[in-house]
C-alpha cells in the first residue's frame, strides 16, 4: 500500500483536457471527480449566501424592535434561508460532493455507473437554485410561509410559492436521480474480492442514503404539484374550506423531510467513520454494527414524522406511536458514536484537523441528539415546539452535524484532490473560533425556547434580549472563524514528495493512488483481498 | 448478478445496471403515485358517502373498456420482448406498434370521458366545480389529478417506445442488445399498475 | 453486456395470463355491483392486488428473475404499505 511507490502520470483529471476545453470541458464532463467539483463551487457559494442570510436574520434579533427589517422581509428571509440551507446545501451535501468524488474510487472502479445521468443530476441542481432564486423576485414576492410550505397558508398567500416549490420539484428530481445512480453504482462496480462487506463504511451510508432520496422525495415531488394544481387549478387537497385537511399537508410534507434528516446525516456520519480510524490507526471498532445501524436509521427513519406535528391535532394513538419510534430511531444513532469512541480506545491518535473536525462533530451532535430526545417526547414537546428550542436543536444536528462533517471531509480529502496542503496551525484556529462561535451562537437558543421564545418572529419581549445579543454575537464569531477556514483553504500550496498522495497514512483505495486522481482513478482495477481498515 | 461484472469487457455497456436503474425509477413512480393513493384514502375514509355517489357520475363502461385495452398493451408489449429474443424482428415491431395504437385508443377514450364532464360544467377550476360539496370536491379534485398524472404517465411511455420501435426498425435494438426494449416494457407495465388500481377506486367502489 | 438472462416467457403464456387479467378485471365489475357494505372495498382492492402480481410476476418477468429484484420490489411496497398504516393512526382515531 504506501509501501508501492505510485506512478504519476499526466493528465490527471484536473488538468485532463478533452474534447472541450477549458470552462466547456467541466460542463460537458462526465467524470464524477469533476462532477463533484461543480456542485463542491455551486453548493459553497449557496451556503455562503444562507450564511449571509443567517447574520441577517440575527442581527434583527440582536434586540427588541425593529433592527434593519420589518415582518415581512425577515419572513421572506427565514423562507429562503431554510430553502437555501437545505435543498442547496445539506441534503445534495456530503453526497454529492464527496460521494461523487469519492464513492468510485473507494469501491475500485472507474466512474459511477451512469455518468452522463450524473452531469444531468447537477444540471437539474443548478436549473432548481435558478428556479428557487427567481421565486425571489416575481409577482408579488419571495415567498413567506418558511421552507415548509404549510397548508392552508402556502395556498392563499399571494407570495410565489409555485415558483419555490417547482424549484424545490426539480432538486428533489436531481436528489433522485444522484441516489439512483450510486445504488447501482454499488451493486455493479465494485472491484474483484470486494464482497458488500468489505466496502468502506462511507459507501454503506451513501447506500442507505440512495435509497432514502429514491423512495421519500417522490412523496414531497407529488405534495407539492398538489399545491401547485390547488393555487394554480382551483382543485382542492388541503384547504379545509372545500373539506381538505391541512394536516394530511403537514404528514405528506414530512413524511418526506423527515427522512431528508437521515439523507443528509447519514453520508455525514460515513465520512466520520472515515476519519476517525485514519487518525485513530486503528481499524474501525463494529464493522458491521455501523452497516446494521445505519441501515436501521434509513428503514425506522421513514416512519417518525409525526414528531414534527405533535401540536397539529393528530390523534392522541398517533402521537404517542410517533414518539414511540422516535425514541427508537434514536437507538442506532447513538450506536455509532460508541463505535467511534471504541474506534479511539487504545489507538494511536494522529491530531490533525480532520480528526479534530471529528470529534467536534461528536460533541455537537451529540447535544443536537440529547435536546432531539426532548423533543422527540410528547410531553417536553408540547412545550417547546414551535420555540427558538427547536432552532437550537435542528442547527445543531443538521449544521453541527452534516456541516462539521462537510468541513472535516473537505480538510481531509482536500490533498487528495488537489494535491495541496492547507496550513494545519491555521486550520485549527479557524476551527476553534467556528466552534466557540457555533456553540455560543446555538446554545443560548435552548435557554430562549425553554422560556418561551417563538421561533420565526422577527421581534421578542425585552426579557430575551440578553440571551439574543450573545447569540448574535456568536454568529459573528462563528462566521470570522468560517472565514479563516476557508481563505486558509484556498491558500493550500502545492505538495512534493512521497506524502502527496498518501498525507494521512490511510487505507482505503483512495489513498493508493496519486493526488489528483487521474482521470479513470485507476491504472488496473485493483483485486481486494482485505477489508478497508487495514491497521497493522 | 451480484457479482461484479469483468472489468476487460465493453464497461460502456451494462444492461443490468440499466435494468436496475430501470426498476429503481419505477420504484419512485410507485411512491409518486402512492402518495395520491395515501390523499385518496384519507379523503375517502372520511368521506364515505360523498365518495359514493360522486363515483357514479363515472362511466364504468368507459373505465372497464379503458381497463381491457391497458391489459392488452401489457400483453402486446409482452409479446413484442419474446419476438425479439426469438429474432423475430417483424413481430416485434407489430407488437409495438399495436401497444402504441392501444395506448393512443386508451387517451382518446379518455379525452371523450373527460370532455364530457367538461361539456357539464365540470372542469377544474369552474365554477360547478368550485361550489360542490366537500366530498364531491375532494372526488373529483382527485379523479382529474391522478387520472390526469396518469395520462402524462402514458404519453412518456409511449414516447418510450416509439423511440424504441424506431431503433429496433434501425436495427440499434436487436436479440443481442434489447435492455432499451425490456425497460421500456417494463415503464409501460408500471403505467397498466397504476391504472389497475385507478379503476377499482374511482370507477367500482361503493 | 448482457448475461444469463435468457429465460424466454412464451406467447402462449403471456395470452394466457393477458385471458386471466380480463377475468379478473370482470369479476371485480361483478362483485362490486353487488352490495356488500365494506367488503366491497376489500374484495375490490384483493383483486386488484392480485392482478398487479400477476403483471408483475409474468409480465414484468420478476417471477424468472434474479431475486434481488423481488426483494427490493418487496421492501418497497412494504415501506409504502407501513407508511399508510402510520398515516390512518391518526385519522382512525381522532
Amino acid at each position: 500500500m504506501a509501501e508501492q511507490t505510485i506512478h504519476h502520470h499526466e493528465p490527471n483529471y484536473l488538468e485532463y483536457r478533452g474534447k472541450y476545453k477549458g470552462l466547456a470541458g467541466w460542463l460537458t464532463t462526465t467524470d464524477h471527480k469533476r462532477i463533484g467539483l461543480l456542485y463542491f463551487y455551486s453548493m459553497m457559494t449557496f451556503f455562503l449566501s444562507g450564511v449571509v442570510m443567517g447574520l441577517l436574520m440575527k442581527y434583527e434579533l440582536i434586540a427588541p424592535g425593529e433592527q434593519l427589517m420589518g415582518a415581512q422581509t425577515y419572513n421572506g428571509l427565514f423562507t429562503l434561508h431554510g430553502l437555501t440551507m437545505i435543498f442547496l446545501f445539506v441534503i445534495p451535501g456530503v453526497a454529492a460532493v464527496f460521494g461523487n468524488f469519492f464513492l468510485p474510487i473507494l469501491i475500485g472502479a472507474k466512474d459511477v455507473s451512469f455518468p452522463r445521468l450524473n452531469l444531468f443530476s447537477w444540471y437539474l441542481y443548478i436549473i432548481g437554485a435558478i428556479v428557487v432564486l427567481i421565486s425571489q423576485f416575481l409577482g408579488d414576492g419571495p415567498p413567506d410561509t418558511g421552507w415548509t410550505f404549510y397548508a392552508p397558508y402556502s395556498l392563499r398567500t399571494n407570495t410565489n410559492v409555485v415558483a419555490a416549490v417547482t424549484g424545490a420539484f426539480i432538486l428533489g428530481f436531481s436528489s433522485i436521480l444522484t441516489g439512483l445512480n450510486f445504488i447501482v453504482t454499488m451493486h455493479r462496480l465494485r472491484a474483484p474480492g470486494m464482497g458488500w462487506m468489505r466496502m468502506p463504511l462511507f459507501c454503506w451510508t451513501l447506500y442507505g442514503t440512495g435509497w432514502i432520496q429514491l423512495l421519500a422525495t417522490p412523496i414531497v415531488g407529488i405534495t407539492f404539484l398538489m399545491v401547485m394544481a390547488e393555487r394554480l387549478l382551483g382543485i382542492g387537497f388541503f384547504d379545509p374550506t372545500i373539506g381538505g385537511d391541512p394536516i394530511l399537508y403537514q404528514h405528506l410534507f414530512w413524511i418526506y423531510s423527515h427522512p431528508a434528516v437521515y439523507i443528509m446525516i447519514l453520508p455525514a456520519m460515513g465520512v466520520i467513520t472515515e476519519i476517525i480510524p485514519t487518525f485513530a490507526r486503528k481499524t474501525i471498532f463494529g464493522y458491521t454494527a455501523i452497516i446494521i445501524s445505519s441501515m436501521a436509521i434509513a428503514f425506522v427513519g421513514y416512519f417518525v414524522w409525526g414528531h414534527h406535528m405533535f401540536t397539529a391535532g393528530m390523534s392522541s394513538t398517533s402521537r404517542w406511536v410517533f414518539s414511540l419510534l422516535t425514541f427508537l430511531v434514536a437507538i442506532p444513532s447513538a450506536i455509532k458514536v460508541f463505535n467511534w469512541t471504541a474506534t479511539m480506545y487504545k489507538g494511536s491518535i494522529n491530531i490533525q484537523p480532520p480528526f479534530l473536525w471529528a470529534i467536534a462533530f461528536i460533541f455537537v451532535f451529540m447535544i443536537g441528539g440529547f435536546s432531539g430526545l426532548v423533543v422527540g417526547s410528547l410531553a417536553t414537546d408540547i412545550h417547546v415546539h414551535d420555540t427558538a428550542f427547536v432552532v437550537a436543536h435542528f442547527h445543531y444536528i443538521v449544521f453541527g452535524g452534516t456541516g462539521f462533517a462537510f468541513f472535516g471531509a473537505l480538510h481531509y480529502w482536500y490533498p487528495k484532490m488537489f494535491a495541496k496542503m492547507y496550513n494545519i496551525r491555521i486550520a485549527n484556529i479557524g476551527l476553534l473560533i467556528f466552534f466557540i462561535g457555533f456553540n455560543l451562537l446555538y446554545f443560548p437558543m435552548f435557554y430562549l425556547g425553554l422560556m418561551g421564545m417563538p421561533r420565526r418572529y422577527y421581534d421578542y419581549i425585552p426579557m430575551f434580549e440578553p440571551a439574543n445579543l450573545l447569540s448574535t454575537i456568536g454568529s459573528w464569531i462563528m462566521a470570522t472563524g468560517l472565514i479563516i477556514i476557508l481563505v486558509n483553504l484556498s491558500r493550500a500550496r502545492k505538495m512534493t514528495g512521497k506524502a502527496v498522495d498518501d498525507p494521512w497514512d490511510g487505507k482505503t483505495l483512495e489513498w493508493q493512488i496519486q493526488s489528483p486522481p487521474p482521470v479513470e482513478n485507476f491504472d488496473e482495477i485493483p483485486t481486494i483481498t482485505t477489508g478497508p481498515y487495514d491497521y497493522k | 448478478m451480484e457479482t461484479t461484472i469483468n472489468p476487460s469487457v465493453d464497461l460502456h455497456r451494462d444492461d443490468t445496471a440499466s435494468k436496475i436503474g430501470m426498476w429503481l425509477f419505477i420504484f419512485t413512480e410507485i411512491l409518486l403515485f402512492g402518495g395520491l393513493f395515501l390523499v385518496y384514502s384519507v379523503y375517502r375514509f372520511r368521506n364515505p358517502v360523498a365518495f359514493h355517489l360522486a363515483h357514479e357520475e363515472l362511466s364504468i363502461t368507459m373505465g372497464f373498456i379503458n381497463t381491457v385495452i391497458l391489459l392488452i398493451s401489457s400483453a402486446t408489449v409482452a409479446i413484442a420482448i419474446t419476438a425479439m429474443q426469438k429474432h423475430n424482428k417483424k413481430l416485434t415491431m407489430m407488437m409495438l406498434g399495436l401497444t402504441l395504437l392501444l395506448a393512443l385508443v386508451f387517451l382518446i377514450n379518455k379525452y371523450f370521458e373527460w370532455g364530457a364532464k367538461f361539456e357539464h360544467g365540470m372542469y377544474p377550476g369552474s365554477e360547478l366545480m368550485a361550489n360542490l360539496g366537500h366530498g364531491d370536491m375532494l372526488f373529483f379534485s382527485l379523479y382529474f389529478f391522478m387520472t390526469g398524472l396518469h395520462g402524462v404517465h402514458i404519453i412518456i411511455g409511449m414516447t418510450l417506445l416509439a423511440i424504441t420501435l424506431v431503433k429496433v426498425k434501425k436495427g440499434a435494438v436487436h436479440a443481442g442488445k434489447y435492455q432499451l426494449l425490456e425497460n421500456s416494457g417494463l415503464y409501460w407495465h408500471l403505467v397498466d399498475l397504476i391504472w389497475i388500481f385507478l379503476f377499482p377506486l374511482f370507477y367500482l367502489i361503493h | 453486456m448482457s448475461e444469463e438472462k435468457t429465460h424466454v416467457v412464451s406467447i402462449k403464456t403471456h395470452l394466457l395470463v393477458l385471458f386471466t387479467l380480463i377475468i379478473l378485471t370482470i369479476i371485480t365489475v361483478l362483485i362490486t355491483s353487488i352490495e356488500l357494505g365494506p367488503y366491497n372495498t376489500a374484495a375490490a382492492m384483493i383483486i386488484a392486488s392480485v392482478k398487479a402480481l400477476v403483471v408483475l410476476l409474468y409480465f414484468m418477468h420478476l417471477r424468472f428473475d434474479e431475486p434481488i429484484y423481488r426483494i427490493m420490489f418487496g421492501l418497497v411496497i412494504a415501506i409504502f404499505i407501513a407508511v399508510i398504516i402510520v398515516t390512518f393512526f391518526d385519522y382512525l382515531y381522532r
